[in-house]
């Protein structure tokens, strides 16, 4: 890494979880827990509607 | 450094397809989307295998090959590397064979114009980024292999007569396989291997709490419920090994170099997880070339070498798996001296003693992995949950948990597995990473004008640069290419041109650039290096 040019572009709206010290536990957990209820909607749109034959058809032969 | 990814492969409705016949079609998918379907765009280049040599031991022996898993013979047609001086830029003169080699199918290789490699390795499409130097061009490089992966998927299902594939970014199926991400680091070849294992073992081992990119089961063949932070360390067997297939080690020894033997070994690290998010990606390859880094400097740093070689674990196998199972990040480790530390305290030691050794004055990317490292390690000791947008088995937990707590679902439910396995899909319609990023949920560190960018085009100051621009402007005379040589093929010569680049840092923009532009054609580029 020495030596080398490093571009710095951070997104504009980053968000205040992304800074280092640690934001206040229950707000935050509280924040994190609506934008997970929307997220799950948008996963139920696209989840396999049936699970179990999905998750059994998914066979890998091993690699390295 | 680089990472190679081997991707999962799925053609839905037909789970017993043949992988290595779907994963030819994904190589070829892509070399014909790329040359925009015209027919005769000269023939593609072979693989170099003159430099390959996979049964070589880094503890400085090489394996007999009979007495080697057929799995670990990847040079085949190989000889023994040759030595040679690691002269400047030239080339050597090779026959032109008078019969064309036979191709094996299910032997694809692509090299790209940006100085990748795609091809088919065991039964899985395998995209290797060009060698870069900083943990952000990995990102990027690793970012342009899943959109590499999406155009080859995209090109399938377009075509009727092709079959439809599907390719994952993960690295287990839950059935007993798994198939692998692997980082690979240019060292010193003066640090003792033995000096690398001591230093790396607790580092790796521990290193999952920021790395891992959480599964759903536990044991190899998921006969286990519940979650872990790491696809890869139920199948970790061993401390350390030459295999990559069976017997997994923590520290593989691979002594492949790709480059100048006498000067560097690449480290083969077999032991990590393919990430998604950004931020885990160039966590999981800066911290490790900045403990890489401290082992080169030993000398300069015998006490904080020390301080860490002294963190040996009792049992570092079995600490792999219990890493990986502790979701409190709580719980801790034996050391071998008796003591014990969590994997948090272990990393808060490496992040210290590498901190100190590095000092005040150093290069803008080491301090960003320095910064972000500590600020994540902080975090996980707080609240887990806070770095939801930065450590993938966190954010993939807790949509698991939000599954879990709005449907009742336990652990062994299919919802969980399948939403394990969808995770991954490179497809943005429907890989749940890639809803998570749409709805910005996860932080990005490159621009997507970037990755578009490091599609085509090669990292500026390796030696991937005159690989990726050689195949690009000069594709039809490039008869064969590998990590450390290009064999052009120009009709106006008796034979053929063979430009070893055993130096990885030469080859890059600032070193042939000007002669690159200079040469309107291979056979003037062929003509114009010297030979050696």
């Amino acid at each position: 890494m020495a030596g080398q040019d490093q571009r710095q572009h951070r997104r504009e709206d980053e968000d205040p979880h992304d800074l280092p010290e640690p934001a206040p536990a229950a707000p935050a957990a509280q924040g994190r827990d609506a934008e997970v209820d929307s997220l799950l909607e948008e996963i139920d749109e696209v989840l396999e509607s049936n699970a179990e034959s999905f998750v059994r058809g998914f066979v890998q032969k091993g690699g390295q | 450094m680089g990472i190679e990814t081997e991707y999962g492969i799925v053609e839905p409705g037909r789970p017993g397809a043949n992988p290595m016949l779907l994963s030819s079609h994904v190589v070829a998918a892509y070399a014909a989307a790329v040359a925009g379907g015209q027919p005769g765009e000269g023939r593609r280049a072979r693989w170099d295998y003159e430099d390959e040599d996979p049964l070589a031991d880094a503890r400085g022996f090489r394996l007999d090959r009979a007495s080697a898993h057929p799995s670990l013979l990847t040079d085949d047609p190989a000889r023994p590397a040759p030595p040679g001086p690691d002269a400047d830029l030239s080339a050597t003169d090779v026959d032109r064979p008078g019969v064309e080699p036979y191709d094996d199918p299910g032997a694809a290789t692509s090299i790209l114009t940006n100085g990748a490699r795609l091809y088919v390795d065991h039964a899985h499409p395998e995209f290797s980024t060009p060698e870069v130097t900083n943990p952000r061009d990995a990102v990027l490089w690793d970012r342009a292999g899943e959109q590499v992966m999406l155009r080859a998927v995209r090109a399938l299902a377009q075509n009727p007569a092709m079959p439809d594939v599907v390719l994952y970014k993960n690295n287990v199926d839950g059935k007993g396989a798994s198939y692998g991400m692997h980082e690979n680091y240019l060292v010193d070849r003066q640090v003792p291997f033995v000096d690398l294992v001591a230093l790396l073992t607790p580092f790796l081992v521990t290193r999952q709490v920021f790395t891992g990119a959480g599964r759903v089961g536990r044991g190899p063949t998921g006969q286990g419920a519940g979650f872990q932070l790491s696809q890869r360390a139920d199948y970790i067997e061993a401390e350390v090994g030459l295999e990559t297939t069976l017997r997994r080690p923590i520290v593989n020894t691979r002594d492949e170099p790709h480059a100048d033997r006498d000067r560097w070994r690449r480290l083969h690290v077999i032991i990590g997880d393919a990430t998604s998010l950004e931020v885990a990606t160039f966590l999981r390859v800066g911290t490790t070339s900045l403990v890489l880094w401290l082992a080169e400097h030993a000398g300069r740093h015998p006490e904080a070498v020390q301080s860490l070689v002294d963190l040996r674990l009792a049992d570092p196998v079995s600490a792999v798996q219990q890493v990986s199972r502790d979701l409190t990040l709580a719980e801790p480790l034996d050391l071998a001296d008796g003591r014990r530390l969590t994997a948090l305290e272990i990393q808060q030691a490496y992040l210290e003693a590498v901190g100190a050794a590095l000092g005040a004055d150093i290069d803008v990317a080491s301090r960003e992995v320095l910064d972000r490292w500590d600020s994540v390690l902080a975090r996980l000791a707080v609240d887990p949950t806070s770095c939801a947008r930065e450590v993938e088995w966190v954010a993939k937990l807790r949509v698991l948990e939000g599954m879990r707590r709005r449907d009742d679902l336990r652990w062994d439910h299919p919802r969980l597995a399948a939403m394990d396995i969808q995770w991954s899909d490179v497809r943005p319609e429907r890989g749940i990473y890639q809803r998570l990023r749409a709805a910005g949920a996860v932080e990005l560190l490159v621009d997507d004008q970037d990755v578009a960018r490091a599609v085509v085009e090669p990292p500026e100051d390796t030696r991937a640069y005159f690989r990726g621009t050689v195949v690009a402007r000069f594709g039809s005379a490039v008869r064969a290419a590998s990590w450390d040589s290009v064999v052009l093929d120009v009709p106006e010569l008796p034979t053929l041109r063979r430009v070893p680049l055993r130096d990885p840092w030469r080859g890059s923009r600032a070193h042939v650039g000007a002669l690159l532009e200079q040469c309107p054609d291979a056979a003037t580029l062929a003509a114009r290096l010297g030979v050696g």
